[in-house]
């Protein structure tokens, strides 16, 4: 089974010997045991198990790719703009290494939300795992960082206007908001000041505390092991040796199953990298071939795609203190999300239908969400977010709710509550003149309360879950 | 303290621009008037040459191409020694960059505006956008320059080929839309005829917005041939680590073969 270990246990030959040296001094061989060789990963991953290795494949990526540009970059609201001119065109490379870059920051967005959703359908923020989801949004959260100041790099009109509506968003924070605001661009508005603090951020700070999450994240993965489709955990089932049944060594079988995955999406990649390097403006905004300009607001300010959900929940309020509020609360109740859905059983498979069904709508919430953040911002949109971002929060209570099974009247009073909190939201906000389109839309959380809350009373096996098997399933 | 409040302004002015687009927006001052085509291929190099000379003749007086190198322009668009010394009339280095003689500052007060430099104007405007915006010019008494965009509303630029297209009249008529007046666009109108028939201009300003979509990404001429390669290696790579992936899988399959 392990003919193709690398670590010689015989200490012969001048490689052997070599290896030997080394176990005296430090784990080698231990740790690639421990923690490759001869860690059990369930049988069943599935398609959505590629992601995890693809992100970390992404980072190296990041990373390498950055080095080099930053040999060539200039930190300096004069020379920026045009040095990233020159990485493109008198650079031997150039061009490759930056679409390397901007192609692999947004992918790593897309890996990461997939590698999320898995997250959400399997159960694996479930105990014991809840430190492996906190770790890892905190790498979210951190890469949502990294991403932002990166993104001011290029000193381009989007790049210019975007960091001064982030960084105004601190602002909104009452009594500290506007020390902090100034306190964070290092001057009154964003400027080269700005441009240095975040160039030294996005090269060292930030990439090293990722790092270090990385690892936290994996050896917390490792302490509990992976979870699977299934939910069920393999090591409750061993053999007479003391392994899981149905578990194989990550080395050779995952690393083989993930080669292959990362061959699929390094084709998606390059794909992209050379035959779409901007993506129509989704990888990289057509306004920011303009050089940033303080005296000139763009008519349309916007953030890339991997942040526009959140930008439609910030967008949909009419008022800065609750629209950061809102932003906030979108992300910090991800990091509560072991403490919200309780439910014993992991995963999505043996739920009732009435969870699968939350499940689908809110992967479409957040879909729709990011679709409304790249539109206008005309009154229509903005009162959509507002719509999608209540179904948004709605998903939570919902997941709260469908926890333990509740009872009738659990469901009428959350309803009813629901509902209530909805017209609050509608009456706070409410403008005569968009007063059709304020009832009109209320149609869409009125059906998400209705078919969440009021379909289960009619249908009460919709809210029964399924026998959780034994063993894995394994095709 | 005066530039304390200019960074106020711009910061206060980016959340507004961001809550009130729905109200002001884009003053929209012509409708419906569709985007063109551009004819884009960087396979023709003929036209990219033809394109080169239109902007050496018609534009550089006013625009440069300060990230584009002349010997890197010679070398991409196969221009022998000679042909490159014709373009570069202003006795420049073939090392330099494509820059005119126009002073910035004269510029701005001149048009207002001092002319854009023009190497990555296609990535930042589209180049379906700039093909169509090259032809729009009309006449309007209302305008300094004498001239309109149909594209551009109120642009500074005056039109550079009013010789070769000739002058055209906008035809409009009023209409409301969204609760307000517009006025859409019917046709052009011909008034003056230029040194060039209709077809060729065209073809002039295909073979021009070609050119600057080159100077906006010089790297395009090598990158999309050179993808083929990589796909190609890549997918090879990845039918490979499929069979090695089922090769050692079979082990697992046969440990587990009455699962479903």
């Amino acid at each position: 089974m392990n003919q193709c270990e690398p670590v010689p246990n015989a200490r012969t030959g001048w490689g052997g010997r070599l290896f030997g040296w080394i176990d005296a001094r430090f784990p080698l061989s231990k740790l690639w045991r421990s923690q490759v060789s001869e860690y059990y990963a369930p049988i069943n991953f599935n398609f959505w198990y590629f992601f995890g290795s693809i992100a970390l494949l992404i980072l190296v990526n990041q990373i390498v790719t950055g080095i080099f540009l930053a040999m060539s970059y200039q930190p300096n609201a004069h020379l920026a703009f045009g040095s990233v001119q020159y990485i493109m065109r008198d650079v031997h490379w150039g061009w490759l290494i930056r679409y390397l870059h901007t192609t692999g920051a947004s992918l790593f967005f897309a890996v990461i939300y997939l590698h999320m959703f898995r997250g959400l359908l399997y159960g694996s923020y479930k105990k014991p795992r809840e430190l492996l989801w906190i770790i890892g949004m905190l790498i979210y959260v951190c890469l949502m960082a990294e991403a932002f100041m990166g993104y001011l790099l290029p000193w381009g009109q989007m790049s210019y206007w975007g960091a001064v509506v982030i960084t105004s968003l601190f602002g909104a924070i009452p009594w500290i908001g506007s020390h902090l605001e100034i306190w964070i661009r290092g001057d009154f508005g964003i400027s080269g000041a700005t441009l240095n603090r975040f160039f030294a951020l996005h090269v060292v700070a930030i990439p090293l505390l990722l790092l270090f999450l990385v690892v936290c994240h994996l050896m917390a993965l490792h302490e509990v092991g992976s979870n699977n489709p299934d939910g069920i955990e393999i090591h409750e089932n061993l053999d007479d040796q003391g392994k899981p049944v149905d578990g194989v060594p990550f080395h050779p079988y995952y690393t083989v199953k993930d080669l292959f995955g990362v061959g699929v999406f390094l084709v998606v990649f390059a794909l992209i990298a050379f035959y779409a390097p901007t993506l129509h403006g989704f990888f990289i905004e057509r306004n920011n071939f303009k050089p940033a300009n303080f005296l000139q607001t763009p008519p349309d300010i916007r953030p890339l795609w991997y942040f526009t959900p959140y930008y439609a929940v910030l967008r949909s309020f009419p008022n800065k203190e609750f629209g950061v509020s809102a932003f906030a609360l979108a992300i910090v109740l991800l990091f509560l999300m072991p403490w919200i859905d309780r439910h014993p059983i992991k995963s999505f498979r043996y739920r009732a239908p009435m969870y699968r069904i939350l499940l689908g709508v809110f992967a479409a919430t957040f879909l729709f969400l990011g679709y409304i953040g790249i539109q206008p911002a005309t009154l229509f949109w903005q009162k959509m977010g507002l719509r999608i971002a209540e179904l948004y929060f709605l998903f939570f209570i919902t997941a709260w709710l469908y926890a333990r099974r509740p009872s009738r009247r659990a469901l009428l009073v959350t309803f009813f509550a629901a509902l209530a909190g909805v017209l609050l939201l509608d009456w706070r906000f409410y403008l005569a003149s968009i007063a059709p389109l304020i009832w009109r839309t209320l149609v869409i959380p009125v059906a998400y309360l209705v078919l969440f809350y009021l379909v289960p009373l009619l249908w009460p096996d919709g809210l029964r879950d399924r026998t959780v098997p034994q063993r894995v399933t394994f095709r | 303290m005066k530039h304390t409040t200019w960074h106020r302004r711009a910061a206060a002015g980016a959340f507004l621009a961001l809550l009130l687009c729905p109200v002001t927006g884009y003053a929209i001052q012509l409708s419906g008037y569709p985007l063109m085509r551009a004819p884009v291929n960087l396979n023709n190099r003929a036209s990219l040459q033809r394109g080169a000379r239109t902007f050496v003749n018609y534009c550089m007086g006013c625009h440069t191409l300060q990230y584009l190198r002349w010997s890197r322009l010679g070398r991409d668009l196969r221009l022998n020694k000679r042909a490159l010394r014709e373009l570069m009339f202003l006795q420049t280095k073939p090392t330099q960059m494509m820059l005119n003689a126009m002073p910035a500052r004269e510029a701005t007060r001149w048009f207002g505006a001092a002319p854009p430099d023009l190497s990555v104007m296609v990535d930042q405007k589209g180049v379906n956008w700039v093909y169509t915006y090259l032809q729009s010019f009309y006449l309007d008494p209302n305008r300094p320059t004498g001239v309109n965009n149909a594209a551009f509303y109120r642009v500074a630029m005056p039109d550079p080929f009013w010789q070769v297209q000739g002058l055209q009249k906008l035809v409009f008529r009023k209409t409301r839309e969204n609760g307000g007046t517009v006025n859409r666009f019917v046709r052009f109108v011909l008034v003056t005829p230029g040194t060039r028939s209709p077809a060729s201009f065209r073809r002039m300003v295909g073979n021009l917005t070609n050119f600057l979509y080159y100077a906006g990404h010089p790297d395009e001429l090598k990158r999309v041939h050179l993808g083929i390669w990589v796909i190609a290696f890549l997918v090879a790579f990845t039918v490979f680590a499929y069979l090695l992936k089922r090769e050692y899988w079979k082990d697992v399959h046969r440990k587990h073969p009455h699962e479903k």
